[in-house]
């Protein structure tokens, strides 16, 4: 079992597709929430694959995009402190803020290293006792435990030097916030896979429950993805409301304890700017007060600065899955992924990234 | 003799000469250079192919191979992309100051030995030493010439309609290998550098097709680019499957783990063939019994839709066009 071949196999593939083809009536839209879910089946063509009944809108999962441009100037700011050590995720300082990028920052002669995990950053604070090591720490569900578990070992180890931007967001609030605006009209949503490996299945019954919209949590292979389609179109058509699990092999129903344990313990629930979102009330992550000391936002007085984003960039309603990647004006001529105007075109699972890297002949 | 390399190695005074005396001259050794001229003399006839490319890689050292392995190949399949015979290199060195004299003996050792295995003579040299900080370790740069033999027409601009594909092996093992050690991954990755000199393998399938109309390394941007560049300088479309390009279930894997298509990823042992289709099954054939061609593998075919651009048919049946990457490779978040 080598988890990935077995989930590509093409023959299988083909007999889903078939099968997709001769169950689905009805006209019907659904949203892949996960930028892993948008790269996937763009790079696997799987929208070409489905009847011409069945559209495909790309959602908010992608926690680079969704950072919004006053967080992104924070880190720019705090990168700009002299003895400051920024430690990211590669994506991250690609991300245009206001005026300047990380990256800038790092040419200009910041000090800002990428990472694989919180604890490389932890390991540059403990070999830099003189400087301030501060993690920005973007990322939904999937990331926050392992955010937090660095801010526990920190704080068990009497490290002074480490801090955390905590930009981390929460899937399910963000989902009820898009259902709740009723700019879509779905049918159906491609739930989170592994933010879902985390959370468990249950934070996502309200999608049937309370508004009446199909929903299956789904892995990223393209069998994964063509089973949930599957379901989802025999619920619709079949007239049912209700989550099913279509990635049982990493989704349990009770998602992950110990992990939650951890985000939690470090961690409340706050309100958070979404890009192109706003304010979302419950929809956050910040440190416990017990941990303030490790809370960049309160150890560093982050001087605000006006906040500009190009007018011409649709990220956010592309984030909210109104409008896509070839509707903006600014796609493939200014903003590109050597020249990103906007997260969406940064960030590997951004859709604008996908659509540009993947997308099909209509799209040129 | 001191353990580091100094600034004064590269003075040009006593230092230098011992530089060259011991560590240089019983490595290179040939005729041409042995003279210690300061410009080669070469005897040449025909077309000659010239080419030269800078090697900066870090790490230095890394599975599979080296800079100076690297800064070898890179120019000898350079040359080879044109049908040419590589004969003769430059070495150009640019080391930082303190850079282990044991690292640079061997650095130098690959570089014999790389030389020796193509059959290229180093002829001329240079060596600098810059203030610590100013070099990352050490920087090569290798100038290399060829003869091209008479019948010999190889350019990108060659592929025709209804022409095949060819990769000679697996793709992404460089780039990954080296991307591995380079992030400090805290778990190892079985694979290695594929670099390696071609000229070998290229002389092989020249032997037994005269239908061979492109020849090209896909180097940094991987695959995807140079069939891209292909497409775009014969002015015709590039069909590829999806299923038929190989590549080793390790680099699958890190591409999986780091969010990286291997697509995209550099090789430095490999070479895109685009040659007649008649002349397919023997190349294949020849470069199967290749030490460098055992995966090869015909992934596509050349056609007169899609002019300059390359389409990727998935293995479910849809197809994809292939982009250049645009900006480096950096790794994903979730």
């Amino acid at each position: 079992m080598k988890y990935v071949e077995e989930y590509r196999d093409t023959e299988l593939g083909r007999n889903l597709i078939k099968r997709i083809a001769s169950v689905s009536k009805r006209p019907a839209r659904f949203m892949e929430f996960c930028g892993g879910h948008t790269v996937s089946i763009m790079k696997h063509g799987i929208r070409q694959l489905l009847p011409s009944n069945i559209e495909m809108l790309s959602g908010p999962g992608c926690p680079v995009c969704v950072t919004p441009v006053g967080d992104i100037d924070k880190a720019v700011f705090l990168a700009g402190k002299p003895g400051a050590i920024i430690s990211t995720f590669g994506d991250m300082i690609r991300v245009p803020g206001s005026v300047s990028t990380l990256q800038k920052a790092k040419g200009e002669g910041a000090d800002v290293r990428i990472v694989y995990s919180t604890q490389d950053a932890l390991e540059i604070a403990r070999q830099n006792p003189a400087k301030s090591v501060i993690f920005v720490g973007v990322g939904f569900e999937t990331t926050a435990p392992t955010v937090a578990a660095s801010v526990r070992q920190a704080f068990k180890e009497g490290l002074t030097n480490y801090y955390v931007l905590s930009l981390h967001k929460l899937t399910p609030p963000i989902i009820r916030a898009l259902l709740t605006a009723q700019e879509l009209d779905l049918d159906g949503i491609i739930c989170p896979g592994h933010v879902s490996a985390v959370t468990g299945a249950r934070p996502y019954e309200f999608i049937g429950n309370e508004y009446n919209i199909s929903a299956v949590i789904s892995g990223f292979e393209p069998l994964d993805i063509l089973l949930a389609v599957e379901m989802l179109i025999r619920q619709v058509e079949e007239g049912r409301h209700m989550l099913e699990n279509a990635y049982p092999r990493v989704v349990r129903y009770e998602g992950n304890r110990q992990a939650l344990d951890i985000m939690n313990e470090v961690f409340e629930v706050s309100p958070s700017n979404w890009r192109g979102i706003g304010v979302v009330d419950q929809s956050g992550l910040r440190l416990r007060d017990k941990y303030g000391a490790l809370d960049a936002e309160k150890a560093f007085d982050i001087e605000r600065v006006d906040v500009r984003e190009n007018p011409g960039c649709i990220c956010g309603e592309i984030l909210r899955g109104v409008k896509s990647p070839s509707d903006c004006r600014l796609f493939k001529n200014v903003c590109n992924p050597g020249n990103p105007v906007g997260p969406c075109m940064v960030s590997a699972e951004g859709s604008c990234s996908a659509h540009y890297l993947y997308g099909g002949e209509n799209e040129r | 003799m001191n353990d580091k390399v100094l600034l004064a190695h590269g003075s040009g005074g006593r230092l230098s000469h011992d530089l060259i005396e011991k560590y240089f001259m019983p490595r290179l050794d040939n005729p041409i250079l042995n003279r210690l001229d300061d410009s080669a003399v070469l005897e040449m006839k025909g077309r000659i192919a010239f080419t030269t490319d800078s090697y900066i890689i870090k790490p230095v050292f890394f599975p599979g191979g080296d800079i100076g392995r690297l800064a070898v190949c890179g120019t000898i399949n350079d040359l080879s992309t044109s049908g040419a015979v590589p004969k003769y290199l430059s070495l150009g060195l640019i080391i930082e100051e303190g850079l282990p004299i044991a690292d640079l003996e061997d650095i130098m050792a690959s570089v014999s030995e790389t030389a020796k295995e193509a059959g290229v003579f180093v002829v001329t040299g240079d060596t600098k030493v810059v203030d610590h900080g100013s070099a990352d370790g050490i920087f090569i740069n290798t100038s290399g010439i060829g003869i091209i033999p008479e019948d010999i027409d190889i350019s990108g601009a060659n592929a025709k309609d209804g022409d095949k594909v060819i990769i000679s092996g697996t793709i992404g093992d460089h780039g990954i290998t080296v991307m591995a050690q380079r992030e400090g991954l805290k778990f190892t990755v079985p694979v290695e550098s594929d670099c390696a000199p071609l000229n070998g393998l290229v002389s092989d399938i020249l032997k037994v097709s005269a239908n061979i109309h492109c020849l090209r390394d896909p180097t940094r941007g991987g695959l995807a680019t140079t069939l891209i560049e292909l497409a775009s300088q014969s002015g015709v479309g590039i069909q590829i499957y999806e299923d038929k390009i190989p590549v080793r279930d390790a680099v699958r894997g890190m591409c999986e783990i780091l969010g990286f298509d291997p697509l995209y990823i550099a090789n430095e042992g490999k070479m895109v063939i685009i040659a007649g289709p008649e002349d397919a099954d023997i190349i294949i054939d020849i470069l199967r019994k290749n030490r460098y061609g055992g995966d090869a593998a015909v992934i596509g075919e050349v056609t007169s839709q899609q002019k300059g651009r390359v389409v990727l048919k998935t293995g479910l049946g849809s197809s994809r066009i292939v982009d250049m990457p645009a900006g480096d490779l950096l790794p994903r978040i979730c």
